[in-house]
Order: C-alpha cells, then structure tokens, then sequence
C-alpha cells in the first residue's frame, strides 16, 4: 500500500492571529477526531509534532570527524512543523485526509509518497 | 489487361492503398483508445506507450501487404496486449507482474481481455484524461499529458506546438509519468460528488488547445485535436451540460476559422469577415447542441460562450446581429465569470448597441493595461468617437503586443486592410 507524508511547516516571521485558549482546545478536539478517523480506517501510521528549528542541531561528518553545529539544516524561511505517516489507496484518498487536516489547522499541507511503499513495476515491492 | 480493367484496378488501388500517411492517420484517431485500455491492463504509462508504438509498428510492416484489419483499433489494441504480454515474459521482474495481473484478472490467462467491451474501453478513455488532468500535475503537464497519451502527438509535435524546445517538452512529459507512478495519481473516473471540482481542469485543458491552435495556423492539428477530444467527451458523459457547452463553443468558433485571417495574415474581426466562408455544417452542428443546452437550463460558462456565438452564426451580414441577446448573454456569463476579459466583450457588445461613448466609458474601468485586444478596442472606439490622436496612440500601444507581424502592421495601419 502507498505510504504518504503530510507535512506541514512554519514559516520564519509570519505573523498570525493568535489563538484564544478556548479556540486552541477546539483545533485540538477537532485533530484528535480526525486522528481517530485516520486510524479507525486503518490510514494512520505515525504523527508527530516537532520543537521549534531553533532547537534544530546539525552533526557533519567529513574526513571522519563529526562536526556539530547550531541550528537548522536547511537556510529557509520554512521549517518542518510536525507530520502525518499515513497509509492510503491512492493519492485521491491522501489528499482527503490533507484537505481535513489543513482545514482544522489552517495551515497549508504537503503531500509527499514514501519512496518503496506501492506495488507498481519498478518500484521493487 | 483491358484499359477498363486498368482504371478499374487503379481506382481499387486508391482505396486500398495503405502508405504510411494512412497509418499515421489510423495511429491519430486509435492510439489514444489503445493506450487507454492498456494503461489499465498494464498499471503502467510507459509499458502501455511503447507496447502501442510497437503494435504501429508492426502494422506499418503488414498492413500494406494484407490489407487493413476490419477493426483497426482493436487490432492495435489487441497486438499490444500480446507484445506487452511477450516482452514482459522475457524479464523476471515482469514475470511477477504479469503474476499480479493475473491475480487481478482473476486468473484469466487472456490479461486484459476486455477490447470488445465498449463501455470499459470507452471509460478507460474517461479515466485517462481523468488522469492527464488531475489537480496534482501543473498545468503545463495536464495539456502536455493530454495531447501526448490520448492525442497521439509526439513528444516533438507538442513541443512545437507550444513554443517549447523538444528536450524541454521530452522533461515535462518525463517528470508528469513519474509524479503519476511514485504518487499514485488514480486511474479512475472521480465520483459524482467530485466532478465540480475535477470536470473543469479536464474541460479548461481541451479549451487551452483548441486557442493554443487558433493562435498558430501553421498548426492545424491542435484546433482539430481540441475538438476530437470534445466529441469524446461529450460522447461519454453525455450529461454534462458544460461538456456540450464547451463541443457547441469549439465547432462555432471552428465554423469561423476559415474567415479569421486575411490574406497577409492579419485577424480579420467579426465585422470585416466574410460570412460566406463559415462552415454550415458545423454551425448546424454548434447550434443544435446551444438549443439542447437552453432546453436544459443549466447554464454555464461554455454554454453561454457558444449562445453568444450561435446569435452570432444567426447573423449573415454583421449589421443583422442581434446584440441585444448577445448583451443579455454577457450578463448572465459575467455573473458566473466575472473577469475583466469577459466586460471587455460585454462592452463591445454594448458599442453597437449603444454606439461607442456608452463601450468607451465601460471599458474605460477595466484592468486590462497590456492585453493585447484592450488596447486593439480602445483603439477602434476612438477612432469611431473621431478622437484621431488618442486612437493613433492606443493603436501603436495595440501594434507593440501584436502577437504577429501581420498583426502589428495591420494596427500601425490604424486598423485598415492594406490598398
């Protein structure tokens, strides 16, 4: 079965609308029905949250010596925010699940395919 | 031999006579249906692709010695099949596939054996394009998609038909298969409750290459591709009133082409045409399906594009149209589709209906700065309020985005057909 990352990311400086405590409660009331949807249908593998890119650190090995570094990998704006592992039939289905996410966290979704996880020629299993 | 029975044999021969201009043709018209049914067959665009090259192939070698097959397509149709099915043998990876189609075809040794049911091949049609058009893939990918798997057209014909180096068009079409197979972009006709949403990029898509021809004469295969693709549609979801919509639009605009351009290959506007060069036949065609389209009541963007055009076919000379339908058309079209190139045609409408002060003060509103027909417009209703100067400068504005050479000389002419 196809396996998908739904991804969502913060991004560096943008300014949103804070939310009240009563509003946050209901976007975490509403990911856990959908998280419970998700896996009831069999569709959830794994979902996480992740700290801010300022707890980010980065280890480098050349020549053999690891090097260690302050901070995010990647010099963007945007950083991986948490995700969704999720199994789905096609990439339809893995899109329905991004559109109720996106919905309930207002935030935009990407949806990514695991490499080796279809059955198709080539793809070696 | 008899000089009788030489004409006789000749006249045989010239309808027998199997070059390959005659399979390429054949290839136009079925490769699209034959590499549908064998996407599904298969589970893969590739493999589906080159099997039905190698299907034309062979056809190319034994036709013009055996003759046509009764049923070409199904011929293709089924020599693919069996050439996939051949090749696929010959390596170990495609032996487990051909198990996991077979498991599938529930252990039917015929794969796929399905080209003489019509409703399944004539949906596999529906998914492809279905698929070609799916909201995942940019839209430069869907038309490329599209003419490629279903029209036929070489990667080469596509890159020249949209401006595009033949390694650039080759990557696009490359990089579109791999989102298709790593993202599993579905084979399937969406439901019901997703045709609003999906029916549009597909119908978008068709129309794209139908003006992507209109704008090159030297490609006339696009425009009749764009309406082949139409026809397919309208055929298979016979209940879709935009579908009908969007075939009425194309074959009224299509009746037109032959009195679109002048001789030195300027655009010759609805006023200056010369009617009797519109094609009857297709404008019996467009209307009959515009008086199915009101009798629905349902109306839509493309619908109301092709009543609009059918008042116009009505007319045989231009002083005769009837603007005032055509206004109250635009009312309603601007109502669902309310962009700026819309009131731009609604306001040409209102000019000769009103005269050009009324046009001049509606356009006058629009954001259009840099679009080509704006300024063309503007241009011609100053000159009809006999503001000579402004009209001198909006036609030069209008001559520096002419897409053609012709085009500009026409409008530094200030508008007039050479002496």
């Amino acid at each position: 079965m196809p396996r998908y990352l739904l991804s969502t990311h913060t991004v560096e400086g943008e300014q949103r609308e804070p939310q009240g405590e009563e509003q946050m409660r209901e976007t975490h009331r509403r990911l856990a029905t959908i998280e419970q949807e998700m896996s009831a249908s069999g569709a959830w593998v794994f979902s996480a949250r992740l700290h801010g890119p300022e707890t980010a650190t980065v280890v480098r090995v050349t020549g053999g010596e690891a090097l260690t570094t302050d901070g995010p990998f990647a010099e963007s704006k945007e950083h991986l925010a948490g995700f969704y592992m999720i199994d789905a039939e096609d990439l339809d289905i893995a899109l329905g699940w991004a559109t109720k996410v996106s919905e309930t966290i207002e935030r935009p979704i990407e949806v990514r395919p695991f490499a080796g996880f279809t059955d198709e020629p080539g793809s070696g299993g | 031999m008899s000089p009788a029975a030489v004409a006789e044999r000749r006249d045989v021969d010239a309808l027998t006579v199997i070059d390959a201009a005659r399979v390429g043709r054949i290839f136009r018209e079925e490769s699209g249906r034959s590499v549908a049914t064998l996407i599904r067959v298969l589970g893969d665009i590739d493999l589906a692709e080159d099997a039905v090259q190698d299907a034309f192939a062979i056809a190319l070698r034994r036709w013009p010695d055996e003759g046509l097959p009764p049923n070409p397509g199904g011929w293709i149709t089924t020599t693919a099949r069996n050439r996939a099915i051949d090749r696929l043998r010959r390596e170990s990876r495609g032996r487990e596939l051909l198990a996991e189609l077979a498991l599938v075809a529930h252990g039917d040794d015929e794969v796929g054996a399905t080209e003489d049911e019509e409703g399944a091949v004539d949906d596999d049609r529906l998914r492809l394009i279905f698929s070609c058009c799916h909201p995942a893939l940019s839209g430069e990918a869907q038309v490329a998609l599209t003419l490629r798997l279903l029209g036929g057209l070489s990667t080469e014909e596509a890159a020249r038909a949209f401006l595009v180096a033949e390694p650039t068009m080759a990557k696009r079409l490359v990089r579109a298969k791999r989102k298709i197979k790593a993202a599993r972009i579905p084979y399937r006709v969406p439901a019901d409750h997703d045709l609003p949403s999906r029916l549009p990029a597909v119908l978008a898509v068709i129309y794209l290459i139908y003006n992507a021809g209109l704008a090159r004469p030297d490609e006339p295969l696009l425009c009749a591709e764009a309406i082949r693709l139409a026809r397919i549609l309208s055929a298979l979801m016979p209940d879709e009133p935009e579908v009908a919509g969007l075939l009425g639009l194309l074959l009224l605009t299509e009746s037109r082409r032959p009195a679109r351009l002048r001789s030195d290959g300027s655009l010759a506007v609805l006023a200056k045409q010369d009617r009797s060069l519109w094609d009857r036949a297709l404008i019996d065609e467009g209307q009959e399906i515009v008086r199915r389209c009101l009798r629905r009541d349902q109306a839509g963007p493309y619908q109301l594009q092709a009543a609009i055009n059918a008042v116009h076919a009505d007319a045989t000379t231009f002083e005769e149209t009837d603007w005032s339908q055509i206004v109250l058309l635009y009312d309603r079209l601007l109502e669902l589709a309310p962009t700026p190139v819309v009131a731009l045609n609604r306001a040409i409408a209102i000019g000769e209906l009103e005269g050009p002060a009324a046009a001049f003060g509606l356009v006058g509103e629009l954001d259009l700065e840099g679009y080509q027909p704006f300024h063309a417009v503007r241009a011609d209703l100053l000159r009809r309020l006999e503001r000579a100067e402004e009209a001198a400068s909006e036609y030069e504005r209008a001559a520096a985005l002419a897409p053609t050479e012709a085009e500009r000389q026409f409008l530094r002419r200030g508008g007039r057909a050479p002496e």
